[in-house]
């Protein structure tokens, strides 16, 4: 039986992976719903696949790297029976009692529930060049790319734990790492920041915006704007990490589920029923407090549980 | 893990096995330790295997072969390059999925 097949309803399909859709998938599995986990073409495993060691996610008392983590709850999914399809969703119709979602290679889903666990994108600085010295100079993934600026000095954007995580792990290559942050304080925790602002090699640019990217081919320079001042100057550095935060992926449902103003679903906490019944949301789709992989599995148990119960009452 | 499409190309090997290929060649520029590397092998594969007779997919590790990446300036990965007649035609960088690929890549695969 193909789970695509149109003849077949199913009681639940989740919709994104990370730590909220695997945990929903482990959960509705074990409550024999046989849930369809619409995993992502390229964006499986969500956010975490990106990272290096993850230090506090519970139970990993001398941590665990972010794929390795990853893997091993899709694998807790699939063994209570999680079908598991590496695609993404395209298209979702999600009002009335039997939902139809549509994936990449264009089969069709039917399902009493969903479950939304679309996860979060990086956001971009929505700078001219960014685009074409992307791949040049200029990425969002320390861990892919650190490796090729070897003795180069290099930036990082931003001032939260990602950011401070990427410039400590960059430090394995760089000569040097400046940390580029708009404001003259860090929000980052205590331990990230301990850990940046005692390493020799980082140095930090407060108070500075990036302006502008330099460069024809690749990636030379940055200019900073400093926004007390309003002074400009200009950096030199090969490589630029972006790490200024994420925006929820909610652009395919948008017009149907309730979003807030920066498009976060939104939920009637501490449930995570959204505006249409047995549409449920969780992880950085609906979270823009938290964002920890641990929340994020927190909700995701809710969401199926929230299903589960829909389900045991619409039945 | 013997039974694949694609060739294992090395630093040594890309002025024959790419360069001097008669088909185009796409070559798949990855680490073990990039995550997004690990999406885009399976959709390699099987474009490999179903464009087999007009295309070679070549995967080239950049841990263990820095000259080539250096040469081309690659600095993001997964890039994967096309090259034609021995010369570089075609620049893809970071995870797509597979009808992304099929798509840019449809001028390649006959």
């Amino acid at each position: 039986m193909s789970a695509a097949d149109p003849t077949v309803v199913h009681d639940v399909v989740i919709v994104g992976s990370g730590p909220a859709g695997y945990t929903a998938a482990v959960y509705c599995a074990r409550a024999q719903l046989a849930p369809v986990l619409l995993e992502g073409a390229v964006t499986a495993g969500g956010a975490l696949m990106n990272t290096t060691e993850v230090e506090n996610f519970p139970g990993f008392a001398e941590g665990i790297m972010g794929p390795e983590l990853m893997e091993s709850m899709r694998a807790q999914a699939a063994r209570f029976g999680t079908t598991i399809v590496t695609d993404d969703a395209v298209e979702m119709t999600l009002q009335g009692a039997i939902k139809q979602i549509r994936d990449g290679a264009g089969n069709e889903y039917l399902t009493r529930s969903v479950i939304l666990a679309m996860g979060s994108g990086y956001r971009e600085l929505g700078l001219e060049n960014e685009k074409r010295l992307s791949g040049h100079g200029v990425s969002w993934c320390a861990t892919c790319d650190g490796f090729f600026f070897r003795d180069a000095d290099i930036a990082v954007v931003g001032g939260g734990d990602s950011a401070l995580e990427e410039a400590t792990f960059l430090t394995r290559f760089a000569r040097s790492v400046t940390v580029i942050h708009r404001r003259d304080s860090l929000r980052a925790s205590k331990i990230m920041q301990e850990r940046a602002l005692n390493d020799p090699k980082i140095t930090f640019a407060w108070n500075s915006a990036v302006e502008d990217l330099l460069g024809d081919d690749k990636l030379t320079g940055v200019v900073l704007r400093d926004t007390e001042t309003n002074a400009a100057r200009e950096l030199d550095v090969t490589g630029l990490f972006i790490a200024i935060g994420h925006d929820p992926r909610s652009e395919l449902i948008k017009g149907q589920v309730d979003l807030d103003d920066s498009e976060y679903v939104l939920v009637d906490a501490p449930s995570t029923n959204t505006n249409i019944p047995g549409v449920f949301a969780c992880g950085d789709l609906v979270d823009h407090t938290y964002r920890q992989a641990i929340t994020a599995a927190g909700t995701g148990c809710a969401a199926a549980l929230d299903a589960e119960r829909f389900l045991a009452a619409s039945h | 893990m013997t039974d694949t499409a694609t060739r294992v190309i090395t630093d040594d090997s890309f002025a024959t096995d790419v360069l001097a290929s008669d088909k185009p060649v796409i070559v798949d520029f990855w680490a073990p330790w990039c995550g997004p590397c690990k999406m885009v092998a399976p959709i390699l594969e099987d474009i490999a295997t179903e464009h087999g007779a007009s295309v070679v997919v070549a995967k080239m590790n950049v841990d263990e072969n820095p000259k080539t990446p250096a040469h081309y300036g690659i600095t993001s990965i997964p890039t994967l390059n096309v090259y034609s007649g021995g010369e570089l035609v075609k620049t893809i960088i970071g995870a797509k999925p597979k009808a992304a690929l099929l798509a840019d890549l449809a001028a390649y695969l006959g």
